[in-house]
C-alpha cells in the first residue's frame, strides 16, 4: 500500500509560514487516499514558487516554462493517458503568462486537474501585481495600487462550462485534500485554485484575512450541478469567501475523442509497415 | 517533336486552376512522362492572379523553366501578364469568359463553359472540359485521364464520373477537331517509361513522418506548412497517430514536447512568425533534452512578409532561436524524396542525441511536384535509443540526468518502470532536480554540449554535382538543387566548367568533410535564396570557409536556371 513516505519528504526552498507547505501535503495525502504510486503521478509545473513543488516529493515530473504547464501536460496525457496527470503553477503562471492555454485546455476537456497555488501575487519576482490582485494593492510596480479588475478564475471556467471548478484554501487541509481527491477522480479537465497565503509578498490577503471570510459551501448543502447557480457563487468575494467544489459537469474528454487511444496507450500502438507502401503507391 | 514544354494554367483563385493543373500533372506523370508542377498563388481563397506550372518532359527534368509553350487563360488577367513570354506558344481560353480584345493567331478558343453546361448541365464541368482540351492539344492518351477521374470522383458516385468523363472526352474531340492539326507539341509517339511518383515536398515530409512512426503532431496552420499537418491529419487514423491543432506556435511546441517526454514520437510544423513563437519551447526542448521534430516551411518575412512565396530566410533565426546553448539539429531536404528519408532520419536524431531537430524547407519545395523513383520504404528504421523494461527493471536507482562520455543520458519514459523520471527547464543534477551550483552547471552544460561531437559525425557530407574540379563552384543548401543542377549541366554542355557543391545536412558541419570537398581552385559562388548570404555566413563561421561571391535572390520567386545564368553572366563569372 502506498504510504506518506513513499512520496518522500523533502527539504524545500519556501518561506516559513508559507501557504505551500499545506498545498504540497494534501497533494500527497490526496493521491495516497486515491493509491496512486509516484511512478504512476506526472506532475507539470511551471515557473515560481508554485512550480518547484514537485521538486519536493517524488514523482515523475516535468518543471518546463513559465506559464506553460497545460501544453506539455495535454501532450503527455495524449502520449500515455494511464499517467495521472496533475499541473501546478502560481496564478501568474496560470493565469497571466498562460491565460491563452487554460481557456484552450477548457475547451478540449483533458483529463487533467490544473492545480493553481493563488496567492495573488508574484511571489518568486517578489511582490509584483498578478492577475488576481486586489484593487488597490500597492507594489513596487503597481506605486498607485492596482488598477486592473481582478480576474475571476472561477468565472471564466465556469462561463466556459469547465467539467470541473473548485476553490481550496491552504488554511485547510483537510477540506482541500478532499476536493483534490474528487479532482483527480474526475474524468475530464479539473480546475482547482487554492487560496494561498504569501507571507512575504501578499501583507493583504493573509491567512488571519481570509480565515475571517472562508467559508465552506458543502456545509450550506450546496449541490454543484448548475451552471448558472455555479456563476453566481463564483461572484461571491469580499466578507465571504466561499471554498469547495462550484461545478461538476460529466462531459466527453478529449482522449475520447482520438481513435487512436481506443485500443491503448498512443505509445503502445505498433506500426504497420505495409501502410507506408500503400501510400508511397498512392503517387505513382 | 519538341517534348520539353512549359505549361501555366492562369487565373483567379477559385476558378480551379489547381483542379486542371493537377490533373494535367498526374495525366502525364501517368503516361510515363517526367513532370515538375509548381504553384504561384497570392495569399487569398477568391479572386488575385495566380498560377500553376507544368514542366513535362520525357527526358528527366529537375526544375521549372523560365519558358512558356502553352497558357490556360481562365481570366484577362492571364492573357495580359503571361502573353508576352509566350515565344511562339498557345493560349487556350474560352473567349465567352474571358473577355480579350488581343486577335492574336497563337489564341485558341475553346468554350470550355457552354460544352459543360451541354454535357453535365453545369460551368462546375468546365475545368474538366480544359483539362480534356489541353491533352487533345498535345494529343495525349486520354484513357489516363479518364483512369484518374474515376479514381477523383470515386466517392461522389458513378454518374459524376461519367459526366466528368463525358466533359474531359468533349473538351479532347473538340481541341483535336479544331486544332490539332495546327498543335506543335505533340506527345503521341512517347514510350512508357518506369513508374514514377508525382509528390510534393509537404506531402514527401508527412509519409516521412508516417514512415518513421510519428505518434503526435501538434500545430497551428500557417503557410507553407500546413500541407505537411493536413496529409498526416489525414492519414491519422489508420497510423494510430493524434494530430491536434493548438492554440499557438507556443502551445503547438510545449505540447510536442510533453508528448515526447512521456515516449510518444511528435513533431510541430510552422513558418518564420509560428516558429517566433516557439523559441522559448526550442530552448526548454534543450535544457529538458526533450526531442523533437520541427518541419520549418519558410516564406519570406519579416513579419507576415510574403506569406505564399518562397525564401530561404529563417536559417540563422533557426540556428540561434532561443535562449542560452544547446545542441541542435538542422536538415535542408533538395527534393521531395531527399525529404522522405530526411525526416525520417531527423526522428532518429531526436531521438538518439535528445534534442529538437529541424527539417528547414520553403514555399518552393512544399507546394513543387516533382518527378521521383519510387520511394524505399524499407530503408527507414526506427531508433528510439529508450531504455528497455528490463534495463529498468534491474536499475537500483534512474537518473534522467545521468553524466556520461558522450552525453546521452540514458533515457526511460515516466509510468514506464518503477523509477520516476524527472525533467527540469531550471538547470538541473543528474536527477533532474534544480541546481544552482557551479560545478553542477559546469558538468551539466559540458555533457549537453558533448551530444555535439557524436551528432556532427552524423552529418553527412554534401554531395558534389558535376566534375570534382571546375573553374567555378556553386554552393548552395535545401530547395534550390534542382535548378542548380539544371544549370550545371546547360552550362557545362555550353562548354563552360562548373560543379556543384549541395547541402542538405547544414548544421552541426562536419567541417573536415567539407573542407576536404570544398577547398579546392576555382570561384565559389553560393547561392541563396536571402539577402544576406545566410549558408555562406554559417560556413565561414562554423568550417572556416569563406565563398568569394554570393548570388542572392529575394523577390519571392524559387531560382530558376535561366534566373542563375542571367545572373552568373551579370556577375562575369562565366
Ligand atoms: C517567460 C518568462 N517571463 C518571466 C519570468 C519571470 N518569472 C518567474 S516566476 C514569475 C511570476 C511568479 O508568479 P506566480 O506564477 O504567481 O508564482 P508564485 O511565485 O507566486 O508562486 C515571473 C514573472 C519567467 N521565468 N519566464
Ligand atoms: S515568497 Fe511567498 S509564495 Fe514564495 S515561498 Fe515565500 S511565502 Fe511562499
Ligand atoms: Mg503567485
Amino acid at each position: 500500500m502506498v504510504t506518506m513516505d513513499d512520496y518522500l519528504d523533502i527539504e524545500t526552498e519556501w518561506c516559513p509560514g508559507c501557504g505551500n507547505f499545506a498545498i504540497l501535503k494534501a497533494i500527497k495525502k490526496a493521491l495516497v487516499n486515491l493509491g496512486k504510486e509516484p511512478n504512476e503521478v506526472l506532475i507539470v509545473s511551471g515557473i515560481g514558487q508554485a512550480g518547484k513543488l514537485p521538486h519536493y516529493m517524488k514523482c515523475n515530473t516535468f518543471n518546463g516554462l513559465h506559464g506553460r504547464t497545460l501544453p506539455p501536460a495535454t501532450g503527455a496525457k495524449i502520449a500515455n493517458h494511464e499517467l495521472t496527470v496533475l499541473t501546478v503553477g502560481g496564478d501568474g503562471d496560470a493565469y497571466g503568462e498562460g491565460g491563452n492555454h487554460i481557456i484552450h485546455a477548457i475547451r478540449r476537456n483533458p483529463n487533467i486537474t490544473t492545480i493553481v497555488n493563488d496567492n495573488q501575487i508574484y511571489g518568486l519576482t517578489k511582490g509584483q501585481a498578478s492577475p488576481t490582485s486586489e484593487l488597490g494593492m500597492k507594489t513596487k510596480i503597481q506605486t498607485h495600487g492596482v488598477v486592473n479588475t481582478p480576474l475571476n478564475p472561477l468565472a471564466l471556467a465556469i462561463s466556459l462550462d469547465c467539467s470541473f471548478v473548485a476553490r481550496g484554501y491552504a488554511g485547510n487541509i483537510e477540506h482541500l485534500t478532499g476536493i483534490l481527491e474528487e479532482a483527480i477522480n474526475h474524468q475530464g479537465f479539473a480546475l482547482v485554485d487554492i487560496l494561498q497565503p504569501c507571507v512575504s509578498f501578499n501583507k493583504l490577503n493573509t491567512f488571519k484575512w481570509y480565515a475571517e471570510r472562508v467559508y465552506r459551501l458543502d456545509e450550506e448543502g450546496y449541490v454543484p450541478d448548475d451552471r448558472i447557480t455555479a456563476f453566481k457563487r463564483s461572484l461571491e468575494w469580499g466578507d465571504k469567501i466561499p471554498i469547495g467544489i462550484f461545478y461538476k459537469k460529466e462531459k466527453t474528454t478529449l482522449e475520447d475523442g482520438f481513435s487512436a487511444l481506443k485500443e491503448g496507450t498512443l505509445i503502445s500502438r505498433a506500426k504497420d509497415h505495409a501502410l507506408v507502401d500503400e501510400l508511397i503507391d498512392s503517387f505513382m | 517533336m519538341d517534348h520539353d514544354i512549359n505549361i501555366r494554367v492562369g487565373g483567379e483563385a477559385g476558378q480551379g486552376i489547381q483542379t486542371i493543373g493537377l490533373a494535367l500533372a498526374q495525366t502525364f506523370q501517368k503516361s510515363g512522362l517526367y513532370v515538375f508542377s509548381t504553384q504561384y498563388y497570392l495569399s487569398r481563397v477568391r479572386g488575385g492572379h495566380n498560377y500553376f506550372q507544368i514542366r513535362v518532359s520525357d527526358s528527366p527534368i529537375k526544375a521549372i523553366s523560365d519558358r512558356l509553350d502553352l497558357l490556360i487563360a481562365l481570366d484577362s488577367a492571364s492573357v495580359e501578364k503571361h502573353m508576352e513570354e509566350l515565344n511562339d506558344g498557345v493560349v487556350l481560353l474560352d473567349r465567352e469568359e474571358v473577355k480579350i480584345t488581343n486577335d492574336n493567331r497563337q489564341i485558341f478558343n475553346v468554350p470550355f463553359q457552354k460544352i459543360a453546361k451541354d454535357i453535365g448541365g453545369s460551368k462546375l464541368y468546365a475545368s474538366t472540359v480544359a483539362t480534356g482540351a489541353v491533352l487533345g492539344l498535345l494529343c495525349c492518351n486520354l484513357k489516363v485521364l479518364e483512369d484518374i477521374l474515376k479514381d477523383t470522383f470515386a466517392k461522389k458516385g458513378e454518374d459524376i464520373i461519367n459526366i466528368n468523363i463525358k466533359a474531359a472526352r468533349a473538351g479532347y474531340e473538340y481541341a483535336q477537331e479544331n486544332y490539332s492539326a495546327k498543335c506543335k507539341y505533340s506527345f503521341e509517339k512517347v514510350e512508357q517509361k518506369t513508374k514514377t511518383m508525382l509528390i510534393d515536398g509537404n506531402d514527401a515530409v508527412g509519409l516521412g513522418a508516417l514512415a518513421a512512426g510519428v505518434q503526435f503532431l501538434a500545430s497551428y496552420p500557417m503557410t507553407p506548412s500546413t500541407g505537411v499537418m493536413n496529409y498526416i491529419a489525414a492519414h491519422a487514423d489508420k497510423f494510430n497517430v493524434v494530430v491536434e491543432q493548438a492554440e499557438d506556435e507556443i502551445s503547438a511546441l510545449n505540447m510536442v514536447l510533453g508528448a515526447s517526454f512521456a515516449g510518444a514520437r511528435a513533431m510541430t510544423t510552422t513558418s518564420g512568425g509560428g516558429f517566433c513563437l516557439m523559441a522559448e519551447a526550442l530552448g526548454l526542448a534543450g535544457m529538458t533534452e526533450t526531442p523533437a521534430v520541427i518541419f520549418l516551411g519558410q516564406r519570406p518575412g519579416p513579419a507576415t512578409g510574403l506569406p505564399t512565396m518562397t525564401e530561404q530566410g529563417d536559417l540563422l533565426f533557426a540556428l540561434h532561436a532561443a535562449q542560452g546553448e544547446f545542441p541542435r539539429c538542422i536538415l535542408a531536404p533538395k527534393t521531395p524524396d531527399d525529404a522522405f528519408y530526411l525526416t525520417a532520419k531527423a526522428f532518429n536524431l531526436a531521438d538518439k542525441y535528445q534534442i529538437p531537430v529541424f527539417i528547414m524547407s520553403d514555399q518552393y519545395l512544399a507546394d513543387s511536384q516533382f518527378t521521383c523513383e519510387r520511394f524505399d520504404a524499407s530503408k527507414i528504421t526506427i531508433d528510439r535509443h529508450l531504455l528497455s523494461d528490463d534495463e529498468l527493471g534491474s536499475m537500483e536507482t534512474y537518473k534522467r540526468y545521468t553524466i556520461t562520455p558522450d552525453g546521452i543520458s540514458p533515457r526511460a519514459l515516466p509510468g514506464q518502470s518503477k523509477h520516476v523520471v524527472v525533467a527540469d527547464s531550471d538547470e538541473h543534477n543528474e536527477e533532474g532536480h534544480i541546481d544552482q551550483t557551479a560545478d553542477n552547471r559546469i558538468s551539466m552544460m559540458e555533457k549537453r554540449m558533448r551530444k555535439l561531437n557524436g551528432l556532427t559525425k552524423e552529418m553527412e557530407a554534401p554531395e558534389v554535382y558535376g566534375p570534382h574540379e571546375a573553374d567555378v563552384t556553386l554552393v548552395g543548401w535545401g530547395s534550390s538543387y534542382s535548378p542548380l543542377t539544371e544549370t550545371v549541366d546547360l552550362l557545362n554542355k555550353e562548354g563552360q566548367s562548373l560543379n556543384l557543391i549541395h547541402f542538405n545536412h547544414i548544421f552541426p558541419m562536419n567541417k573536415e568533410a567539407i573542407r576536404s570537398i570544398i577547398l579546392k581552385k576555382g570561384t565559389t559562388v553560393c547561392v541563396e535564396s536571402n539577402a544576406t548570404g545566410q549558408f555562406a555566413k554559417i560556413l565561414k563561421t562554423e568550417a572556416d570557409i569563406p565563398v568569394d561571391m554570393n548570388l542572392l535572390r529575394y523577390d519571392g520567386m524559387p531560382f530558376t536556371s535561366g534566373y542563375l545564368i542571367r545572373a552568373l553572366r551579370e556577375k562575369k563569372v562565366i
